[in-house]
This record gives structure tokens, C-alpha cells and sequence, in this order.
């Protein structure tokens, strides 16, 4: 069942174009990636999600309805943790989380918000003026979990936290996942990501670029490979999918396209090999690739 | 080591002018129009002296003196007194406003929003930063200083020589560089930009109050304000230059204080300390009304006070005013007294007027907040809850709608308080209360006009400020500059009969109450339907 459904969304500011036709679909019970150079659309297509911004043209609809104009009857099932959390200076922490939960409808769960304080390691009963960045986009996540919600959108929800910290949280949407529970990530961290999501969409100039679960994705590139051979290999670089190859001391690294894998395998290994590491291209690659070059050398 | 401390200090100023060129600009032009504009216009309105004479009778009303401080030279009344008397400290008040507004800008708030952070990692001195804006401010305050006098001088007014109006200039000046060196030393205590604002304005009204209540009663309470002590001056008659030179003293000292206190200091503390807060949440503040009377609630309380001591340091020279007005046979002459009605209640109308224009400041202030929310990314957090657009602004405007009566009502009680004191033939408080009740539909069309520039131009806002300004300007010197009535119909309260004078007619009330509800309800129409900024 789609959670999140954006058709073709468009968003200009004048004679500027923020989102250019998006398309997402999120389905219930996955951890959805959402990532993307800065500027490219991210918080703009979250906002629209959140009713917060009008679309120009297109579709957004959550739960199946329209995002701007059953916002409040959507927003009861949502739990949002914005990217750069302004909190009021003069509340405390401890204030502003049951401020959170309470108006999204929720009842307060007394025992799970002292558990998520704990395990988020925050002093509640400091005004919000004191906390850093970091502890204040605790407070929004333990507001967040500590509402029973259908759907988290969080948008680089751990750009401030410790390694600890970003630790806690990822149980955190594990945990909500098993229970059954959609989320929308939209993050930098990409080892965060690969570790946490199922599907991932790639936003730049507000058009999705690349979309799929990673093993799709990955499928669409290369396999970098590391190799020693007892005998020297020639003209490697004049096979069909080889990339990029570089000698370093007696090991040659190079990318492999992987629809070619099975052809480069059967050709090096008459070379007798010493060594080999075949390992598939990490998120980073993938996205280092997209964002710099045009995308069209997949 | 010492020259390390301001190091860059000329670099960083004109840095805060290439960012604040327009702004500044604005406001300088602005200050030197209006007293040109003023100064070209008074001689036609007073031509002959005999009429200069009438107004030099009027002047030593007690009202009028605690509107725009003491009269001096009223035997021989000549254009340059009668320009300093209406004008000195209305425009000594602006630039006032402008050292507060200037200062705060370019230290509490950038150093809250870690801008000074950014700065101070640059080679640059700790006390550069604290220096560059107040040297910054002496200098824009130089500069009206001077073209205000050499503006005023070429008009060649009566008893206007050119000491006269560089004096008239510089006192100007004095007091934009005393209330920025005060702000700097408010930003070094408090540790929030809103804390160091509402001290400055407090200070700065504080000493308008004393200085009324001083000029009326006291003249050494006077010399304790430093508006008081400007107006010493006595520009254009006896060009004092030493309350100029007094007030330039002290502000060096203060600034002196605040830059000791910022050498003490961490970045972004202050040295009010903040206490640890509660661990949950009163059942109280879990709505967005109760959020929103929450977050404004010391501001509530200190202007339902502060609007209360107003009223009462108005109050306080009733007395006064029923003694001149039953001894001055001009005024008597002037004003024919209507039937069963004393002269004092007649004064009475323009202070309720004033003072409700002054009530509307903190409705206004209840109700623009949200767009301060707005601008920091808060709206947003609400409206992602199951929180409409509606209870949003709506708790905001209810505040405000309700503050009207409540503000004016605190006002009145300050009033007839201190005419029971002071009043031999005390007016009724029923009488204050319906004249000062009468201006509520005026102030939600205030509060109406915000609410729709919230739903459609959200980053005009401020234009309510500007409009409200106006109609303040149109009421306080509008009789004396004998400005025609249509510009004082353009502010909704124009339109306010002034009772007990004038009889109230309830339709016109009640087309005033009208156009505030469809100014508010075309308000939420807009806020429905744009884009939250931020």
C-alpha cells in the first residue's frame, strides 16, 4: 500500500523552478531514502509533503489524501523532524516535546518518553536557548518517536548527532519499521542510508534522477576490483566494461561494468590469481557519480 | 595586547554600513525631511506675533507640557522656540528609537544568531565587533547632527542662527548615541536580542514618563531623564550647549561599561542567568493558544503595567491642567466651554486618544509575532502537527483582539486613579471609561490591518507600525500644525467620536467594528492560502 504518493509535483517561485516534476512512492512498512546535493529540491519536496508550501502543479497525496488540503488530518498519523530545528528559547526541552506530542493528538506515554530521554542522553530542563544543535534536534526526534505515528518524514534528522547518538536513532527507525511503520529519510549520511533504507531516490535540480531499492541501483553500475596476478596481464584496458584502470606496486585497481563481469572474470583469471576483491560500489560512488558528471555515463 | 582588542575595528565598520546602506539611509533622510519639512511650514501657520502668543499661552497648559516638555521663551515666542518646542523631543525620541533599533541589530542580534561567531574567528578583536557598532551608530548620528543643522540654518528663520541649529542638531544626535551606548550595555546583561529590545524601549519610555511627570512637578526629576536633559538645551533662546556635551559624557561612560562587561564575558552569555526550567509541560501550555500566551506572557504582563503607570503619570497633572485652564482667560476665550462639561474633561479626549494609540503598540506586538515565528522556521514545526492554519492564527489574533480592552482598560484605571488623587472636581471614571472604550473599534482596525498583511504580504508587515506612526503623528501635533482633516480621517481613529464631547454614534462604531472583521476574516482567507516562508 503506497504511504506517500507524488505524481509529476512542480514547484516555482516566480521564474524559478524548485521541484520539477518529482515523482515518489512510498510503501508501508519501508525506510525510504531520500537524497540529493544541497539545493536540489529535498526540504522543498518535504515541505509540500508537510502542506507547508502549495504545489504549483501535480500531486502529493499521503495516506491518500491531498497533502495541503487534509493537512491537519494527516499531520495526526505523521511525526516531522525538520533539518534545522528552531526551538523557543524561553521553553525547555522537557516543555517543548510534550508540546509536540500533545499536538499532534497523542496521548503522552510517560514511560516512552522518559526511555527515549534517556537513551538520547538529554537534559529536559534546560531552556532550548541553551541546548546546541545537536540536542535540539534530539528533542524533535524524541518528540517524533515518542508519538505513535504511521509515517516519519525526517530530513537530515542526525546532521548534529554523535556516532553514539546517530546509533540510538537507528534502532530507533529499525524498531519502527518492524513495527510496520513507513519512513521518509531524507539524509546525507549515505552509510546511514545504505544501512537503514530499502528504497532510494536521488534528487538534483529538483528532478528525480535515480530511483529503486540499492540493489537496483547498484546493478545499473560498476564493481570496483582489486587484483594481483602471477603473470603480467595486457591490454585489460582494451576489454569491453573495464574503467578507470590504475597499477599501484603489484596490485591494479579498476571498475568493471557488471553486465561485463562475467567476460572480465573468465579473461583475468588465465592470468593466475594471486589476489582479488570484488566489491560492490558503495552509495557514495554511486551518488559521486551522479551529482558530478551529466548521469549519463550509467 | 591592548592594540589586539580592536583590531580590524575600521574594516568591520564599513562592513555594517555596506550592509545596512539602505536601511540607515532611510532612516537619516527621513529624520532630516520631516524637520525641514516642519521648520518650512510652522512661520506660515503662526505668521504675526499676536497668533505666536496665543500658542505661547496654550504651551504653559500643563497637558501640553507633559506631551512635549517645558515651555521657554514664551514671552517673546519666536519661530525657533516654537520649532523646538514641538519638535525637539518628538525627533530626539526618533533618534532614540534608532540607536535602540541600530544597536541591538548590529550586537545582541548578530551575536544570537552567531554571526559575531563568524566574525570573531576572523583576525579580528575581541572588542572590534562591540566597537565597530558603536562607532558606526556615533557616526550616522554625526551626520544628522550636521545636516540637520546646516539644513535648518539657509530656511532663515526667526531667532534661528546657525549655533542654534547645530545645537537643535546635535541634541538630535546626543540622544541616538546616548540609547545606543545604553542598548550596547543592555545587549552585555541580557542575553537574548528580544531581552535587550524590551529593556531599551523600557528605559526609553521610562525617562519620557519621568521627564512629563518631572517637567510638570519637579524640574530635577527632569535632569535625570536624558530626554529631560536634552530639552535644557533650550534651543534657538538660550542655546545651552553644556545638557549636549552631559549627555555625550555619560553615553562614553556607559559604552565604556559595556565594552568592560564584553571583555568579561563569553560569547553569547549574558549575566542574567538562566535557571533550569521544568521537566514536562503544564497542561496550560499544550495548545497553540496556550503556546502562543505563553511565549508573550512576561510581555503581556509588563505592558498591561506599563500601560497602567502611563496612564497614571497622565492622570498625575489633571490636576494641574484644571488649575491653568480655570486661571487662563485666553485658553477660556478659545475654547468656549460646552454645557456641563469642564475644559479638563475636553483635554481629556486627546489623551485618550494618545493613550490608545500608544495602547495599540502591544496588541500590535501580540499578533506580528507570528511572523517572527514564521521567519524562524517555527510556523512550521506547529503546522506539522495535526495543528491548523486557522488555530494558528487564530490564537494569535484572539490574543490581540482580547488585549484591546484589556490594555485600554488598564490604562483608564491608571488614569482615573490618579484623578481621584489629584482632581479637585475629579472626573467620573465612567465618564474615562467610556471615552477611552470608545477607541476599541480603532485598535482592531489596527489589529485587522496586521492580521491581513500576515495572510497576504507577510515580509510588509511592518507597515503597520508605519501607519500606526502616522496616525500618532496626526493626533499629537495635528492641531498645531493646523494639518486639514482629511488626514487625520485617513487613521481609523479620526473617526472615534471624542467623548464626552461628542455624542457616539453607535452605526459608525459599528461600521468601524465591521471593517475590522472583514480586514481579519480576508486575513485567514490569505494565510489559508500561501506558503509558509522561512
Amino acid at each position: 500500500m503506497a504511504i506517500i504518493e507524488v505524481k509529476n509535483l512542480v514547484k516555482k517561485y516566480g521564474s524559478f523552478t524548485a521541484l520539477n516534476g518529482v515523482n515518489l512512492e512510498v510503501n508501508q512498512g519501508e525506510i525510504y531514502g531520500f537524497i540529493g546535493p544541497n539545493g536540489a529540491g529535498k526540504t522543498t519536496t518535504i515541505r509540500v509533503l508537510l502542506g507547508i508550501l502549495k504545489a504549483t502543479a501535480g500531486q502529493a497525496t499521503i495516506f491518500g489524501m491531498d497533502a495541503w488540503k487534509d493537512a491537519v488530518e494527516i499531520h495526526k498519523r505523521v511525526a516531522y523532524v525538520p533539518g534545522e530545528v528552531n526551538l523557543w528559547p524561553n521553553l525547555t526541552g522537557g516543555e517543548v516535546i510534550d508540546l509536540f506530542v500533545k499536538l499532534r493528538g497523542a496521548n503522552n506515554n510517560k514511560r516512552r518518553r522518559e526511555e527515549l530521554i534517556e537513551r538520547f542522553d538529554l537534559d529536559p530542563s534546560k531552556k532550548c536557548r541553551t541546548y546546541s544543535k545537536g540536542n535540539r534536534q534530539k528533542v524533535a526526534l524524541i518528540a517524533a518517536f515518542a508519538s505513535d505515528a504511521d509515517l516519519y518524514i525526517l530530513d537530515e534528522p542526525t546532521s548534529g548527532l554523535d556516532p553514539l547518538m546517530e546509533r540510538v536513532f537507528q534502532e530507533y527507525v529499525m524498531e519502527a519499521k518492524e513495527e510496520g511503520k513507513s519512513i521518509f529519510l531524507s539524509s546525507h549520511i549515505l552509510s546511514e542510508v545504505e544501512r537503514l533504507c530499502d528504497k532510494v531516490s536521488i534528487i538534483r535540480n529538483g528532478k528525480i534522477i535515480e530511483s529503486g531499492s540499492l540493489e537496483e541501483l547498484r546493478h545499473l553500475t560498476r564493481t570496483s576490483v582489486v587484483l594481483d596476478t602471477k603473470e603480467l596481464i595486457s591490454d585489460l584496458d582494451k576489454l569491453k566494461g573495464v574503467h578507470n584502470l590504475e597499477k599501484k606496486g603489484n596490485s591494479l585497481y579498476f571498475y568493471v561494468d557488471s553486465e561485463q563481469l562475467d567476460e572480465v572474470m573468465k579473461y583475468i583469471s588465465k592470468f593466475g590469481i594471486v589476489k582479488l576483491e570484488v566489491a560492490p560500489p558503495t552509495l557514495e560512488e554511486l551518488f559521486m557519480r551522479h551529482y558530478k558528471g551529466d548521469g549519463g555515463e550509467l | 595586547m591592548y592594540k589586539d582588542l580592536y583590531i580590524n575595528t575600521g574594516k568591520l565598520v564599513r562592513f555594517i554600513m555596506r550592509r545596512d546602506r539602505i536601511r540607515i539611509s532611510i532612516w537619516i533622510i527621513s529624520i532630516i525631511v520631516f524637520t525641514v519639512l516642519i521648520a518650512s511650514i510652522l512661520p506660515d501657520l503662526y505668521a504675526t506675533g499676536a497668533d505666536r502668543q496665543i500658542m505661547a499661552e496654550t504651551m504653559k497648559n500643563p497637558a501640553i507640557t507633559v506631551m512635549l516638555g517645558p515651555g521657554y521663551g514664551l514671552d517673546n515666542y519666536t519661530d525657533g522656540a516654537m520649532m523646538a518646542h514641538f519638535m525637539l523631543l518628538f525627533s530626539a525620541i526618533a533618534t532614540g528609537i534608532m540607536g535602540i533599533l541600530f544597536a541591538t541589530r548590529h550586537t545582541r542580534e548578530d551575536e544570537e544568531e552567531g554571526r559575531i561567531e563568524m566574525i570573531r574567528s576572523l583576525p579580528v578583536g575581541p572588542l572590534s565587533p562591540l566597537t565597530a557598532s558603536f562607532l558606526y551608530i556615533v557616526l550616522a548620528n554625526i551626520v544628522i547632527s550636521l545636516a540637520v543643522g546646516f539644513a535648518l540654518y539657509p530656511l532663515g528663520l526667526q531667532d534661528m542662527d546657525l549655533n542654534g541649529c547645530l545645537l537643535y542638531g546635535t541634541s538630535l544626535g546626543a540622544i541616538g548615541i546616548f540609547f545606543a551606548a545604553l542598548t550596547g550595555l543592555f545587549a552585555q546583561l541580557t542575553s537574548n536580542t528580544r531581552a535587550t529590545i524590551g529593556y531599551s524601549f523600557g528605559f526609553l519610555i521610562l525617562s519620557y514618563i519621568v521627564r512629563g511627570i518631572g517637567d510638570v512637578e519637579n524640574e530635577a526629576l527632569s535632569l535625570i531623564s536624558p530626554l529631560g536633559l536634552i530639552l535644557r538645551t533650550q534651543v534657538f533662546v538660550n542655546n545651552y550647549w553644556w545638557p549636549v556635551l552631559l549627555t555625550l559624557g555619560i553615553s562614553i561612560v556607559i559604552f565604556a561599561a559595556s565594552l568592560y562587561l564584553n571583555s568579561i564575558r563569553d560569547l553569547e552569555a549574558g549575566f542574567i542567568p538562566t535557571r533550569p526550567g521544568k521537566r514536562n509541560a503544564s497542561g496550560f501550555l499544550l495548545s497553540p493558544l496556550g503556546l502562543s500566551l505563553r511565549l508573550q506572557r512576561t510581555t503581556i504582563i509588563s505592558w498591561m503595567v506599563g500601560m497602567f503607570i502611563l496612564g497614571l503619570s497622565y492622570g498625575s497633572i489633571l490636576g494641574d491642567l484644571e488649575g491653568f485652564l480655570d486661571t487662563s482667560g485666553i485658553i477660556q476665550q478659545m475654547i468656549p466651554e460646552a454645557e456641563g462639561l469642564s475644559l479638563t474633561e475636553r483635554f481629556m479626549t486627546m489623551l485618550m486618544t494618545i493613550l490608545s494609540i500608544l495602547g495599540t503598540i502591544p496588541p500590535l506586538m501580540f499578533v506580528l509575532k507570528l511572523t517572527s515565528e514564521e521567519k524562524k522556521n517555527r510556523t512550521e514545526v506547529l503546522l506539522s502537527k495535526a495543528v491548523s492554519r486557522n488555530q494558528v492564527l487564530g490564537s494569535y489574533t484572539l490574543i490581540a483582539i482580547l488585549a484591546v480592552p484589556i490594555i485600554q482598560f488598564m490604562s483608564i484605571l491608571g488614569l482615573g486613579c490618579a484623578a481621584v488623587v489629584v482632581m479637585d472636581d475629579a472626573i467620573s471614571f465612567n465618564t474615562f471609561l467610556k471615552a477611552g472604550f470608545v477607541h476599541i473599534p480603532a485598535m482592531w482596525i489596527m489589529v485587522g490591518l496586521a492580521v491581513l498583511l500576515i495572510g497576504y504580504l507577510p515580509q510588509h508587515s511592518n507597515l503597520t507600525w508605519v501607519y500606526l506612526g502616522y496616525a500618532f503623528f496626526v493626533v499629537y501635533l495635528g492641531d498645531m500644525l493646523q494639518l486639514p482633516d482629511w488626514l487625520n480621517n485617513l487613521s481609523p481613529y479620526g473617526h472615534i467620536p471624542e467623548v464626552p464631547i461628542e455624542e457616539i454614534n453607535i452605526a459608525k462604531i459599528l461600521l468601524l467594528v465591521l471593517i475590522a472583521i472583514v480586514l481579519i476574516i480576508a486575513g485567514f482567507i490569505g494565510y489559508k492560502k500561501r506558503d509558509i516562508q522561512g
